[in-house]
């Protein structure tokens, strides 16, 4: 390599390299390093899952959060989920179950060691607060049978009349005063102080602000941030074991600040080859990501000029753009509302109404879906909201398949083919305008 | 003159279009894809000049009042004719090419004996060349690799048996040397091939009675006038692998809408089955794509699918529709996997059901598949063009306008015989567009 184009490499890295992704590092491994010591501290080990998860109250009572999901994508990241898959396989578990879970399974099986290389405790509790996928359950169920221990479910109505009713609320209020609480207080020994519940909130009132503001930079052109791609790593901390908590908030008081030099410059999105180019497409994305791959399906986009200016999948730990804030007054009554609200929660027409707001309000110029076929309760009825879209917005819309952490189905060439067909229709069709 | 060029990599076929000012397609040209793509762009786009040629004589021609009436034939024969001296031209390299290749330690003691073979060998597929290229005669392929190789393996085992020679041996000679040769693309000798190829014409007894016109003008004429390569646009799987930039690429998704738009100006719905692709497009009115969706992961139901079944039954890939035409009813096979269409195959032969019968169920499992693709891309809309190399396929388009009309009731289907061409019309009309409409 020679000297300049080494210096830009390193200028490259450096740039990525942002006090926020530092800070979140340090909090991914402080998490992972207190579920390796939980034999030294004692403390209790609660798994559950990122949508709808009730961080804030889990927190109350001095546990340790484990989620698999975000084991499982990690592995994924970090290509270690195939083998794990393939271990769930022999041991039965289908070709077309979530990969989610054959990965946790497949961890399990091999002495759970964790992304990082660090043992990862056996569950005191699974918290079930099941929305929008059946397949928690199930998944649950798995590791009850593994693992015999306690578990409870928290059951978030599914908005399938696209609004959320005081009935809802309160049967999840009352699911929480009665069976929630007083089964985490029988877990850790510690009393549930509702004061302690309002502080957590109160910090992630704060987080969400940041977040929305960071998330919303989209609308700028050029877009400061990638909001699929990149916007993982920034929902990363609110979604997973750290809302509600100081490092949470400081996170996202960093990044906003990162992101709003970024838009005084008017620079584009930081990608993992440095800053991205001039921006040619702007675009909605539906649908999960894919892990096993996700820079070489990142580089498909930003190769090309394609930025995403917002997606769905960073909604699915929570939709706080359109007002929600998780409320200190209103404590059990805005968890449940937090529940209720989340992107896999919703049904279908809300799905379209949000994704067109996002068109429209971001200026895209079209929806791409990213289908996954052994996720339904993303997949199904994906291709009724393409069209739907497509008449409504008058943009154009694609859809590639690819897979979650399974590197066996992501096939670069085709995907690839049909991006690259997609960025040339949008070209066509701004032609023809 | 100004030439507009489309070439579409396929993953069997290359094809290339050659268009002129006025957006009249003067050339076509064809070539198998090989494994090497550069090669299928260079031989592909020189049959589309090739063919060219043959346009502009046509033009020459066309007022010659001896060939009133009989201009098609005589151009077809002189085609003919000039396949034939490219057929020699090539099977003289690959001649050279063995002989090159059958020495060294592998051939230790036995560089004499296989030496005389190939002298036999090519001898005689020389002499069954005139025959191979006598009017009328059916060639199975059209492609150097295809006919040469039928004929050398033919001949070889027989020559080997006599001579006591391990057939293997002449085998891998053969093996070796035509991957060099096909990635050779013929030499350039046009003008030469072209009056040899009308010297046979005119040698022909049933062409006797042109000897008395002069046809060297009209010929240098055709030959003569510049054709300039304009501008390129490639398209098609393998076009990232062209050696163009990036301006001169398209995608074979924009290419085979707009294709379809220039054959037939109302098309909304396309449907396109290649080799490995099947692909339903939806255009508006100015053959702009609106939305596409292709097959994922699998390519069972594609062009394959069939060439795979073809080997199966050892049947040639033209012969699988005609037979499928005479079922007189319809096996169900499934679409979801090609190697196990295959197994069920050999299970409903081995249960005594007739070829003809279970052909057509393997053409309707094509079509069943490639509906579900249109639904996804939003449905079919009138008028609804099938092209790809599939769409030569009588009993494919058979199911398929049952089918259509099934589903979405009575619609204009339209199928050009020269549909396989689809992808590089829209590529030419592409590089035609970059030049004349800047």
């Amino acid at each position: 390599m020679s000297t300049a184009s080494s210096n830009a490499a390193t200028e490259a890295r450096d740039a990525i390299k942002d006090l926020s992704m530092l800070k979140q590092k340090e909090m991914i491994q402080n998490n992972y390093d207190e579920l390796a010591r939980v034999g030294e501290t004692g403390k209790k080990v609660v798994y559950t899952f990122i949508p709808g998860n009730i961080n804030e109250l889990v927190r109350c009572f001095d546990v340790v959060g484990n989620y698999p999901e975000i084991n499982a994508l990690q592995n994924g990241l970090r290509k270690k989920s195939g083998n794990f898959i393939m271990e769930a396989e022999r041991t039965g578990h289908s070709e077309d179950v979530c990969t989610y879970v054959k990965t946790d399974i497949g961890m399990a099986r091999r002495g759970n060691i964790g992304p990082t290389g660090q043992h990862l405790p056996e569950p005191d509790l699974l918290l079930l607060s099941y929305t929008g996928c059946f397949t928690f359950m199930k998944w649950f169920e798995l590791l009850r049978h593994e693992y015999k221990c306690p578990t409870v479910m928290l059951h978030v109505p599914y908005q399938g009349e696209g609004r959320v009713t005081t009935n809802m609320r309160n049967y999840i209020v009352k699911q929480l005063r009665e069976t929630v609480i007083p089964e985490l207080e029988r877990v850790s020994g510690v009393k549930f102080d509702i004061d302690r519940l309002r502080e957590y909130l109160r910090e992630s009132a704060k987080a969400e602000d940041d977040l929305v503001w960071v998330l919303q930079s989209a609308k700028n052109r050029p877009s400061p941030i990638d909001g699929f791609f990149g916007a993982m790593y920034y929902v990363g901390p609110i979604f997973s074991a750290f809302r509600g908590t100081k490092d949470a908030t400081e996170y996202y008081r960093l990044l906003r600040a990162e992101i709003a030099e970024r838009v005084a410059q008017g620079k584009g999105p930081v990608t993992p080859d440095g800053d991205m180019g001039p921006e040619k497409y702007r675009l909605v994305t539906e649908g999960t990501l894919n892990y096993t791959h996700m820079r070489e399906f990142w580089k498909m986009f930003y190769d090309e000029g394609a930025v995403c200016v917002a997606s769905t999948y960073t909604k699915v730990g929570g939709v706080y753009d359109f007002g929600f804030r998780h409320d200190p007054e209103h404590p059990l009554e805005s968890l449940a509302d937090y529940c209720l609200g989340v992107y896999t929660n919703l049904n279908l027409p809300q799905r379209v109404d949000m994704i067109e707001r996002y068109i429209n309000e971001y200026q895209a110029d079209g929806l791409l879906i990213n289908s996954i076929k052994s996720c339904n309760s993303f997949s199904a009825g994906q291709l009724l909201l393409m069209r739907e879209i497509e008449q409504r917005t008058g943009k154009p819309a694609a859809f590639v398949e690819t897979d979650l952490v399974d590197p066996r189905y992501f096939s670069a060439a085709n995907v690839k083919n049909r991006l690259e067909s997609y960025f040339q229709m949008i070209d066509q069709k701004r032609r023809a305008a | 003159m100004k030439c507009f060029i489309g070439i579409d990599l396929g993953s069997t076929t290359t094809k290339a279009i050659l268009m002129d000012e006025n957006r009249t397609v003067i050339g076509r040209g064809i070539t198998n894809s090989r494994s090497n793509y550069d090669t299928a762009a260079a031989v592909s786009k020189q049959e589309a000049f090739i063919d060219a040629r043959f346009t502009l004589l046509r033009r020459e021609l066309s007022s010659n009042p001896g060939l009133a009436g009989r201009l098609d034939s005589f151009l077809q024969d002189l085609e003919r004719n000039f396949r034939r001296e490219q057929f020699l031209e090539q099977l003289a390299d690959l001649e050279q090419t063995c002989r090159r290749n059958a020495s060294g330690a592998r051939f230790a003691g036995l560089e004499q004996a296989v030496g005389t073979a190939l002298d036999e060998i090519f001898a005689q597929v020389r002499s069954e060349a005139t025959a191979l290229f006598a009017p009328g005669v059916r060639r199975k392929s059209d492609f150097f690799r295809d006919i040469a190789g039928a004929k050398y393996l033919t001949i070889a085992e027989d020559v080997a048996r006599r001579m006591g020679l391990p057939y293997e041996v002449v085998l891998n000679v053969y093996d070796k040397a035509i991957i060099e040769v096909e990635n050779r693309p013929p030499a350039s000798d046009l003008k030469g091939k072209m009056r040899r190829g009308l010297d046979g014409l005119l040698a022909e007894p049933h062409n006797s009675e042109f000897r008395q016109f002069d046809f060297k003008q009209p010929l240098d004429r055709a030959l003569d006038l510049e054709l300039e390569e304009t501008y390129v646009i490639g398209t098609g799987y393998g076009r990232v692998r062209l050696p163009f930039s990036k301006e001169h690429i398209r995608s074979e998704i924009l290419c085979h809408g707009l294709g379809a738009h220039v054959m037939f100006p109302d098309t909304r719905t396309v449907l396109d089955i290649g080799g490995q692709d099947t692909k339903a497009i939806q255009v508006d009115q100015e053959g702009i794509v609106q939305n596409f969706q292709m097959n994922d992961r699998c390519a069972a139901g594609c062009g394959r699918y069939l060439g795979y079944i073809a080997d199966e039954m050892k049947m040639g890939l033209h012969e699988l529709g005609p037979l499928a035409m005479q079922a007189k009813k319809t096996v169900r096979i499934n679409s979801t996997c090609t190697v196990f269409a295959g197994a069920e195959l050999r299970d409903r032969l081995a249960l005594g059901e007739d070829r003809a019968d279970i052909l057509a169920g393997l053409h309707r499992s094509i079509i069943l598949r490639a509906m579900s693709i249109l639904a996804r891309s939003g449905g079919v809309f009138d008028q609804f063009t099938f092209t790809g190399g599939v769409a030569k396929n009588e009993a494919a388009t058979r199911e398929l306008r049952k089918l259509i009309n099934e589903n979405y009731g009575d619609m204009t289907i339209n199928i050009d015989p020269d549909s396989i061409y689809t992808g590089s019309l829209g590529a030419a009309t592409f590089a035609h567009r970059a030049v004349m409409e800047q």
